[in-house]
């Protein structure tokens, strides 16, 4: 019918429904609101790979704090520069919605809040998490005495092993704590 | 590669002593070769001094080779270790922190497998292999003994465990596709979906564990009727993606609730799913009741002993006049056998041809039986559910690190929600820092007096304007009961006016619905709560206690008074049909006063505060007073489902009307709230509100009804002035009579359901299983501080070994040139 750039082959299509948390609509739809980010030459490219600027433009991710992080950690680029493909943006997108279990949700999260990517949260990246919680106006950010405060007691309550950071296991079991956590990381089209 | 055996301790399956054998020589090997390392070279030094740390150097060479394998030996170790703190700078073992390591420490933390769990495509690769080994093991059957190498340990012989990481990752890959193929096809993709790597990745292994399948199976020769059950599986399993995919595209309303999520959060967003979940149980009892009361009568009519009074806009209303004698009602009911043939003659054509009788009071009895208990059992599920969501076996007193890890609400896309967010998360933040710090501030004695005087105050006010409220109805009741029956004794035509007369108990009940939590949230306002939970809490409660007392009252003027002034030939001839409108005429009125309501609590008030208060911020959204106002009126709708079986249509018209004037009003008038709201607390609550005070009280009421009152005689499917239960027993016995074989049914409810000590045996069952429940969750907790010292040990050890080897390393680096490159590969 049409080339597999446009159109989704149904093979494709439930191969996707096996591997990912999404339903056969979700998928339609993420591919139609994917192939709107494309531009008209790109469009019968094999396997497009859209820049991160663009993926930002969706009203899902435009005022999210951590949009670059979740572009960055769903990227399969080599650059590393953010660009997803369809697939890339299937993954994240089962990654954030209703079914994925809550194993699936706290590992990309741990992802995501690892601003320097090296396996485990330590004190810059839980003062660079805090801010990105607390926003960019300067009457909401907390003051180094306070961040530090807040470091050492995240760091107290969480960090079991007492090496100084956070790692994937003590993180999940702070999430396992939160039973708000799955119904939070989500986010639908 | 002793990089590897080493720095395995952080590994689950070791730590607690299970290793594979086949695999046992080379760690030991291996182990030794490092101790014989150390002895060699002039780190002996070191060595000893670990030995002489220990206090015990000839059993440990003996435990050595052991060591890693049992964790409570390790603990020698950490005594060690703090000894050597004490000589050392403590500081220094404190944290792992980067700034002090050399390049080759910090190149092995980089590599330890809990920090590559995060990352590495490998460690995932590895973590799963594991676990599908772990899954095979449990579904299918043990792999045979003798495929595994004799050990000198045999008990941990079938334990096949990943130990070795040295495997290039193509053969970590196949190992995992082995595992994967031996799966049954819906674990496996479980397994796929449930792996956190990318897309691509997950469609290779797919397609190499099909390729793997498709070589074994050409390759073995199946026999043909498993072939088939195959085939039959996988064709069931892709009926049942269509269906759930079928389910999923009937989604109500996802688009508004996205809308609502996307700008106000989780929390609000509550309220709208509570709201199309009250929706769904209500469609399920009209269609339960649909087809097996409203839909058989409605085909076989009765014959209407007298003409209907024509139809006046009022019925709408006051649910009576036209209405009165139609299926609405439970008085519409026959309380024959559908179809009615009178022996002799029969006009009607039904009757001619043996067509299929329906006992219509057995059907009612049955049906009102039969959804109250599947709505009980769909109601405790949810709630325990829920509940097990919520509840958290360990008790630990951390919030902040919880608060900051999960409190981003990913939902919220709006810009103006987003900052909204970001202000309340950072106020909480700076909330719970400054309870940190001023957690000792006293009161005064005479501020706790004070306090404790206010909230005295405040709840002798609420609970004593309640307490007054409540007398009111019951007075006001009764004046418009003696009211009606004189009306009804004097003249034979109500007259509009006496319909209209019987809207103004409803309407005085909403009202009190309605200005009574204004009292209680001024109230509120003069008080002042140390956490911003606990004012959630006794508001609830407040509001709470009024809805209980109101329906309380209710129903003892609806049960006690209007039942029990039923008489056949005059007044409340029947009483139930009479019930059923007054309930309906309530439900209506609550409708009518939740429209008023919105109107002027949120649209009137936002339009007075942007215009003539000239404020930026708008109203919020009551969520709790809301939900308790959904909760009142299913209750409304549950009580009524005995008297109006048509009561769930109506209440599903009301549901869908509310949820849309509820959606644009709180899309116009109201923002996002600025207290933080826990949901899936406050959603627990709500479910078990709707179970425990709702649903219990409504079928109780229903209970009572069909136990002890009377019907009455001259409509309804229960005539002849016995109760229900009488009437529905007399009728199971007419129906043994005609048909023999059901007789052992009678005798099973006889001996099962009548017999006391049936009941006291379930209950006794019933609370041992609690008890063994709530002592599995004791020793879950205790599992758990357990579990967390130990990997505490394991984190001294960590942090012992690696100074170790630093300070090694940092030894051997100046003398000796030529043995670095060894070192830096340990």
């Amino acid at each position: 019918m049409g080339t597999t750039a446009s159109q989704l082959a149904k093979d494709s299509l439930s191969e996707y429904q096996e591997l990912t948390f999404l339903t056969k609509q979700e998928i339609l739809l993420a591919h139609r609101r994917f192939t709107e980010l494309l531009d008209r030459d790109e469009r019968n490219h094999p396997n497009p790979r859209v820049p991160m600027e663009v993926i930002l433009t969706l009203p899902e991710l435009k005022s999210n704090p951590f949009k670059t992080r979740i572009c960055q950690v769903f990227s399969t680029s080599e650059d590393k520069d953010g660009s997803l493909t369809f697939e890339d943006f299937l993954d994240l997108l089962s990654a954030f919605s209703d079914s994925a279990t809550l194993e699936i949700k706290s590992h990309y999260a741990f992802r995501i809040f690892d601003f320097d990517d090296d396996g485990t949260l330590d004190c810059g990246d839980l003062e660079k998490l805090v801010n990105c919680l607390t926003g960019e106006t300067e009457d909401t950010r907390l003051s180094s005495e306070e961040m530090r405060q807040l470091i050492s007691n995240i760091l107290d309550e969480s960090d079991i092993d007492k090496d100084g950071t956070v790692n994937l296991s003590e993180f999940q079991h702070v999430i396992s704590r939160s039973p708000d956590f799955v119904s939070s990381f989500k986010i639908v089209l | 590669m002793a990089q590897n055996v080493n720095f395995d301790l952080s590994h689950p399956a070791v730590e607690a002593g299970l290793e594979s054998p086949a695999d046992e020589n080379v760690v030991h090997d291996s182990f030794s070769q490092l101790i014989a390392e150390q002895s060699q070279n002039e780190g002996l030094s070191d060595a000893i001094e670990l030995q002489h740390l220990q206090g015990n150097p000839d059993d440990d060479e003996g435990r050595d080779n052991v060591a890693y394998l049992s964790p409570s030996e390790n603990r020698g170790w950490r005594i060690g270790s703090d000894e050597a703190a004490e000589e050392d700078n403590e500081t220094q073992t404190d944290s792992l922190l980067k700034d002090r390591w050399s390049s080759a420490t910090l190149k092995i933390l980089s590599s330890m497998p809990s920090r590559t769990i995060g990352r590495s495509r490998g460690a995932i690769i590895s973590q799963y292999y594991n676990r599908t080994t772990e899954l095979r093991r449990r579904t299918q059957k043990r792999a045979s003994i003798k495929d595994f190498s004799r050990s000198a340990r045999p008990s941990i012989r079938g334990y096949g465990v990943e130990v070795d990481t040295t495997d290039s990752a193509e053969k970590k890959q196949e190992r995992l596709v082995k595992n994967l193929q031996d799966l049954s096809a819906v674990d496996r993709m479980r397994m796929l979906k449930e792996m956190p790597l990318n897309l691509s990745e997950k469609k290779d292994l797919r397609r190499l564990t099909l390729e793997m399948t498709k070589r074994t199976r050409s390759s073995s020769n199946l026999p043909c009727c498993s072939y088939l059950k195959f085939q039959i599986i996988l064709a069931l399993r892709h009926s049942w993606y269509s269906c759930l995919s079928f389910l999923h595209s009937l989604q109500l309303w996802q688009m508004p609730l996205k809308r609502v999520g996307g700008r106000f959060g989780s929390g609000v967003l509550s309220y709208f799913l509570f709201l199309k979940t009250l929706l769904f149980f209500n469609v399920f009892l009209f269609l339960v009741l649909g087809s097996f009361l409203v839909f058989p009568q409605a085909v076989y009519l009765p014959e209407l002993p007298e003409s209907r009074t024509p139809f006046t806009g009022l019925e709408l209303l006051t649910g009576g006049g036209y209405f009165s004698n139609t299926l609405l009602y439970y008085g519409y009911y026959s309380n024959h056998t559908l179809p009615n043939c009178p022996k002799n003659n029969s006009t009607r054509p039904e009757c001619d041809s043996r067509s299929l009788s329906y006992n219509m009071p057995l059907a009612y009895f049955f049906t009102i039986g039969l959804s109250f208990f599947i709505t009980c059992i769909i109601l405790v599920y949810s709630m325990s559910k829920s509940f097990g969501q919520s509840f958290r076996i360990d008790k630990s007193n951390g919030m902040l690190a919880m608060k900051v890890f999960c409190s981003w609400d990913f939902k919220v896309i709006k810009r103006s929600s987003v900052k909204l967010l970001s202000e309340n998360i950072c106020t909480q933040l700076k909330e719970l820092l400054g309870d940190t710090h001023h957690r000792l501030v006293r009161n005064t004695i005479l501020d706790k007096l004070i306090k404790l005087l206010i909230h005295g105050l405040s709840w002798t006010l609420c609970l004593g304007a309640t307490a007054g409220c409540v007398a009111g109805i019951y007075c006001f009741s009764d004046y418009m009961h003696k009211k009606q029956e004189s009306s009804e004794n004097d003249s034979e035509d109500p007259g509009l006016l006496n319909e209209a007369s019987l809207l103004a108990l409803p309407v005085l009940v909403s009202f009190i619905n309605l200005m009574l939590p204004i009292l209680f949230q001024l109230t509120a306002w003069m008080e002042k709560y140390n956490s911003p939970s606990l004012r959630t809490f006794v508001s609830l409660s407040r509001n709470l206690i009024l809805k209980v007392s109101v329906l309380g009252v209710l129903c003892f003027h609806w049960l006690k008074r209007v039942a029990g002034s039923a008489n056949d030939d005059k007044t409340f001839k029947c009483w139930e049909s009479f019930v059923g409108q007054d309930l309906y005429r309530f439900l209506v009125i609550d409708f009518i006063f939740s429209l008023l309501d919105t109107l002027f609590g949120e649209l009137l008030w936002r339009l007075f505060s942007d215009k003539v208060l000239k404020r930026n911020r708008r109203p919020g959204f009551d969520i709790a007073k809301n939900v308790l106002d959904l909760i009142y009126g299913q209750t409304l709708a549950w009580l009524g489902l005995l008297f109006t079986p048509l009561l769930p249509a109506v209440q599903i018209l009301k549901l869908l009307l509310l949820f849309y004037i509820k959606m644009s009003s709180v899309m116009m008038n109201c923002q996002a709230p600025s207290r933080p709201y826990r949901v899936s607390q406050m959603t627990t609550i709500f479910i078990t509100l709707l179970c425990f005070p709702s649903f219990l009280g409504s079928s109780v009421c229903v209970t009572y009804t069909m136990w002890r009152l009377p019907s009455s005689g001259s409509c309804g499917p229960f005539r002849g002035n016995k109760t229900m239960i009488q009437a529905g027993k007399q009728r199971i016995a007419e129906l043994v009579d005609e048909n023999r074989s059901l007789s052992f049914l009678a005798d099973a409810h006889t001996y099962l359901v009548e017999n006391p000590l049936f009941l006291f045996v379930g209950a006794a069952i019933f609370l041992i299983v609690i008890y063994f429940q709530s002592q599995v969750v004791d020793g879950q907790r205790k599992i758990i501080a357990l579990l967390q010292e130990q990997i505490e040990n394991e984190g001294e050890d960590k942090k012992f070994l690696i100074t170790r080897l630093q300070s090694v390393h940092e030894r051997k680096r100046t003398p000796a040139r030529n043995l670095t490159s060894q070192d830096s590969g340990c």
